[in-house]
């Protein structure tokens, strides 16, 4: 599903990780500064490796030998960011609606449904990023980035900037998507706790290396 | 008092058509440049960023005979564009027009660019992610959220175009009813003896325009700010 193996130096700080799961969820895990970040974002393709290669489901998307680097527009993921990043001119609805607009998918009335029910999001579909709580907001997020039917989603901190309330409300949410809604999923965090109740798969992350990689055992 | 003659209207609905012309040619390339300006390095910029405001240091009769200089008949463009695609500069209000645009180009690149600078890469990294090609990620993205930028650098070198005096006396003269725009009239009727009534509407009007533009270049601003936040 997810081969990784790349280097990247980011001004001091070298990354080398390699590691290939086929997990329903994949954990990263580390602390703030292991470069989960700069990893998920090579993922992405929002970053480029300096060596290595990216193979999502079976496609190269990074292999610097071969001078393959697909744009992240071009590689069908999906990123729920920690700061949920929703468009703040346009309303929910809007914003659910956009990946699909940008991918000229066909409408899906049916996935719609399914996923603004599974987010609970119905009651927000008229209102602007600006009148939603933190909570609702990454629900927003999560339900555009499934809405633009990526083969991969990227979920970088989803609960990062939330409260322990706010974290709660969210985790069931999570663990719905990983069991109804098919998509593989690569899930950056430093709690523990979250990945447990998760993750299928765990890459632990040190200051740049990966220094182990297994099922949920790996976190104790 | 206030009763416009035909002469003053033909002055005024003639300052109106070159600000207007000048301000929505300019606008596509304002929009490039102050995107430039606000998203790319690269060699010059610090040149170029000079140029576009240099009209806005030098005297504005030095610009106008510059613009004479190239876009005149014999000059290195303006014989060109004559000869080959049969637009003339000299002496019409299309010179007016280009004479104004470049005067007030700097004032309709700023708050575009400001409002460029002011977007939040971060949104245009996630449309990026949610399949959207660079330039849809500018037409959905930085464009909308740059929108109140734009009208406002619209709004405010509209202002700068409809009082330009120097650059278009110099570059086309001062012809009624093809070159003589409200401040070319003003500065004709303040030299004729019983001129002061005519000139004292004309600057009025002049005074309006100016305010309102203002105005509405505020208001921009602020509906930038509460769309930047969401609300």
């Amino acid at each position: 599903m997810l081969r990784v193996d790349v280097e990247k130096q980011l001004g001091e700080f070298s990354l080398q990780a390699s590691f290939s799961s086929e997990g329903r969820v994949t954990g990263l895990f580390g602390a703030s500064g292991a470069g989960k970040t700069s990893l998920i974002n090579m993922i992405a393709g929002l970053l480029r490796p300096d060596r290595g290669t990216i193979v999502i489901d079976g496609e190269t998307v990074d292999d610097t030998a071969a001078a393959i680097h697909v744009p992240a527009w071009r590689r069908r993921i999906g990123y729920v960011f920690q700061d949920a990043r929703l468009f703040p001119h346009l309303n929910v609805a809007q914003n659910l609606d956009y990946g699909r607009r940008m991918n000229r998918l066909a409408r899906d009335p049916a996935q719609h449904t399914r996923v603004v029910e599974l987010l609970d999001i119905g009651a927000l579909l008229d209102r602007r990023p600006g009148k939603l709580s933190g909570g609702e907001r990454q629900r927003v997020a999560l339900g555009r980035a499934l809405l633009s039917k990526p083969r991969l989603l990227l979920l970088d901190e989803p609960l990062g900037a939330l409260d322990e309330a706010r974290k709660l409300e969210i985790l069931p949410y999570l663990v719905r998507l990983r069991d109804e809604a098919n998509v593989p999923m690569v899930y950056v965090s430093h709690d523990v706790a979250e990945l447990r109740q998760l993750a299928t798969q765990i890459v632990m992350l040190r200051q740049g290396r990966v220094t182990s990689f297994g099922g949920v055992k790996v976190l104790t | 008092m206030f009763d416009i003659s035909p002469a003053e209207w033909t002055a005024i609905l003639l300052s109106l058509r070159v600000a207007v012309i000048a301000t929505l040619v300019a606008t596509p390339f304002g929009i490039a440049l102050a995107w430039l300006l606000a998203r790319k390095d690269f060699w010059g910029k610090s040149v170029l960023d000079a140029v576009v405001h240099l009209p806005l240091v030098l005297p504005p009769v030095v610009t106008g005979y510059l613009l004479l200089l190239t876009f005149g008949r014999r000059g290195l463009v303006g014989g060109f564009l004559a000869d080959h695609l049969g637009i003339v500069f000299a002496f019409r209000w299309t010179g007016a027009a280009l004479a104004c645009g470049v005067m007030s180009f700097s004032l309709l690149v700023r708050p575009m660019r400001l409002s460029i600078e002011a977007i939040d890469r971060k949104l245009e990294q996630a449309a990026e992610t949610l399949g959207a090609a660079p330039f849809k990620v500018f037409f959905t993205v930085t464009l909308p959220l740059a929108l109140p930028g734009v009208l406002a650098g619209m709004v405010l070198g509209f202002a700068k175009a409809i009082g330009e005096f120097g650059a278009t006396i110099t570059f086309v003269s001062n012809i009624p009813g093809e070159t003589q725009t409200i401040s070319s009239a003003i500065y004709s009727l303040i030299q004729t003896p019983d001129g002061d009534a005519a000139a004292g509407r004309l600057v009025i009007v002049s005074i309006v325009l100016a305010l309102g533009a203002l105005i509405a270049a505020e208001w921009f601003a602020r509906r930038a700010t509460q769309r930047l936040h969401g609300n």
